[in-house]
């Protein structure tokens, strides 16, 4: 059974969102992802959000979930993952044919947590890691040089995905960081674990995004333009610092093989218009290119440099500015990424649009100290 | 079954074992510190406590005055659209005498958590807070308060006020304890909508009109 997204909204990202409980945030995003599906909430049969109880600050989050999603006395799957595999979690209740639509939600209010870094410790193993006492940046360091190494990249490779992606951003009304920012500008910022550098680093954002999905008959009914998920696949790594496979992302390389075989993909560069991939730190992007065979390993930084992957290249990648100019929405970003490749396929994405644009890939990550992705394949 | 084992197998582990490193622990304090917004709905809330006063928002597709407020209806998704003050008096709805301290040991005078339906807000719109002045004891209490006591609430002085739940001390029972009926609590106090009042059964229970702040 296919499924389709019928509608997206989400609210603007912004670095801070003071004016808005994370309450009416999510209820401004759900109420245009349903105005936009043209549903109201009633006809929602199950709701599926994200959420992390430490980013939230509360200890059982999922109890909060339903009222800003008009979810009160539904079903409702709240999981603690990243927004791309929450949406797989929804296209899997739909194709038990016991549901017509389903509601993905994930928000995000870094701002509101005074020490983030120490949320990310508070996620490294109590025994081995947590002792050691550092900045759990460090994690993104080690992950940068040696694939820098692996690959012979440079520090420079890495900083020309943040300009491009800033770049990318400053045609996106709904982008929180924005920045005409030059290669240099990125190497010269502050060291946090070297290599790894400031700008080298997505910028947190507040906001929400709501999707609805729907099982192929109804979507049909419900708009002529339906966005279809086409392959969805998501992988998880081993947690041990000690042995995950620094030089290469293998839970997007698996993700990827199953979104793609699922979609009937053999030649993604060919075949994808454009994809949003995970650049939560600047070599991420390298790195998650290779891994869904964009760019065979170590070509990535060549191609980008060559303008292959920018807005006006054979195959955009992040045209919307991706998390290092829209903003890292914690595990709501694989939905933003979702929310932008639907507007691209339909046309809607403004001055963001990739002309064309008729099959998108979404591809995201955990974040640190995670090793865990997923991908979806959307076409029209 | 565990409860017919007298002396279980192996060696128990004590408390000076973990105090004198004689196994291996850890220990981390993680700084797990927020400033949540609290939104359009909550701040105007909570500014209106310092001043002793309790809003509520009314909404449009159910004619229900919601409180705490909020800017949506949950039920009918609709936004709510506006501000009405309700009473600081109401009616227990459920209650409990809670012993028990947080190292587990037993309070000397137990404390008593309620849901408070606070009349001018529709039927079911509790919130929740502690009852006062019933009593040190459980046998006080059990008699003084009931499922669905009309109770005030006994505010902090302005100057003490910080603009939390905590602005209220506790609801205590209303002075005329005969006063059964809602609305007969007797507090006369501004409720209702400014303009054309929204007309629910809530607003009207408490029997007073008046302006919104
Ligand atoms: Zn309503």
């Amino acid at each position: 059974m296919r499924v389709a997204i019928v509608g997206v909204g989400a609210t603007p990202l912004r670095s801070l969102s003071t004016c808005a409980s994370f309450r009416e945030l999510v209820y401004e995003a759900a109420v245009r992802a349903y105005e936009d599906a043209g549903i109201a909430p009633k006809d929602v049969d199950t709701f599926v959000a994200v959420s992390e109880d430490y980013w939230e600050g509360t200890a059982i989050f999922d109890e909060y979930v339903p009222d800003q999603l008009g979810a009160v006395l539904k079903p409702v799957h709240t999981i603690c993952a990243d927004g791309i595999t929450a949406l797989g979690a929804a296209v899997m209740q739909l194709q038990t044919g016991r549901f017509r639509i389903a509601v993905v939600e994930g928000h995000a209010k870094p701002s509101n947590v005074l020490y983030p870094s120490h949320i990310e410790a508070f996620a490294l193993d109590p025994v081995f890691v947590r002792p050691l006492g550092l900045n759990p940046r460090f994690v993104a360091g080690l992950g940068m040089r040696r694939f820098l190494a692996e690959r012979d990249y440079t520090e420079l490779d890495c900083a020309r995905v943040v300009a491009q992606n800033r770049r990318h951003a400053l045609d996106n009304p709904w982008a929180a960081h924005p920045a005409a920012v030059e290669p240099e500008d990125v190497l010269a910022s502050e060291p946090l674990a070297e290599p790894l550098k400031e700008l080298d680093v997505a910028p947190y954002a507040d906001g929400a995004v709501v999707l609805v999905l729907a099982t192929e008959e109804v979507a049909r009914e419900l708009r002529d333009d339906p966005v279809f998920i086409r392959g969805i696949g998501w992988a998880q790594d081993t947690p041990d610092l000690g042995q995950q496979d620094w030089g290469r992302a293998v839970y997007c390389e698996l993700a990827a093989a199953r979104a793609y075989r699922m979609a009937g993909i053999r030649d993604p560069v060919r075949e994808l218009d454009l994809a949003e991939v995970d650049d939560t730190f600047s070599y991420k992007e390298l790195q998650h290119l290779e891994a869904l065979g964009l760019a065979r390993p170590g070509d990535a930084a060549a191609m980008l440099k060559e303008g292959f992957f920018s807005r006006c290249g054979q195959l955009p990648v992040n045209p919307s500015g991706g998390n290092l100019g829209a903003g890292y929405l914690l595990d709501a970003s694989g939905l933003r990424q979702v929310a932008e490749v639907v507007w691209q396929l339909r046309g809607e994405a403004g001055a963001c649009q990739v002309p064309g644009a008729e099959v998108g890939l979404a591809q995201s990550w955990r974040g640190i100290p995670t090793a865990a992705g997923a991908v979806a394949v959307l076409a029209r | 079954m565990s409860v017919h084992i007298r002396d279980y197998p192996g060696i128990p582990l004590k408390d000076r074992d973990i105090g004198e490193g004689r196994v291996l622990t850890t220990e981390w304090h993680v700084k797990a510190q927020y400033a949540w917004d609290t939104g359009a709905a909550l701040s105007r809330f909570f500014r209106a406590l310092k001043e002793g006063k309790i809003y509520g928002r009314w909404c449009p597709g159910c004619d229900r005055i919601v409180v705490p407020p909020r800017m949506f209806c949950e039920w009918c998704f609709r936004p709510t659209v506006r501000w009405v003050e309700v009473c600081d008096t109401g009616r227990v709805n459920t209650f409990s005498v809670s012993y028990v301290n947080w190292d587990a040991s037993r309070s000397a005078v137990p404390r008593v958590p309620a849901v408070i339906e606070l009349d001018g807000a529709s039927p079911g719109m509790g919130i929740m807070h502690l009852l006062g002045e019933v009593g040190d004891t459980l046998e006080e209490i059990l008699r003084r308060v009931k499922v669905g006591m009309p109770v005030r609430a006994v505010w902090k002085p302005p100057a003490e006020r910080q603009g939390a739940i905590t602005d209220i001390l506790y609801f205590a029972p209303c002075r005329d304890e005969g006063a059964t009926e809602p609305g007969g609590c007797g507090c006369g106090g501004a409720v209702g909508a400014d303009r054309a009042a929204p007309t629910t059964s809530g607003t009207d229970a408490c029997g007073c009109g008046g302006g919104e702040g």
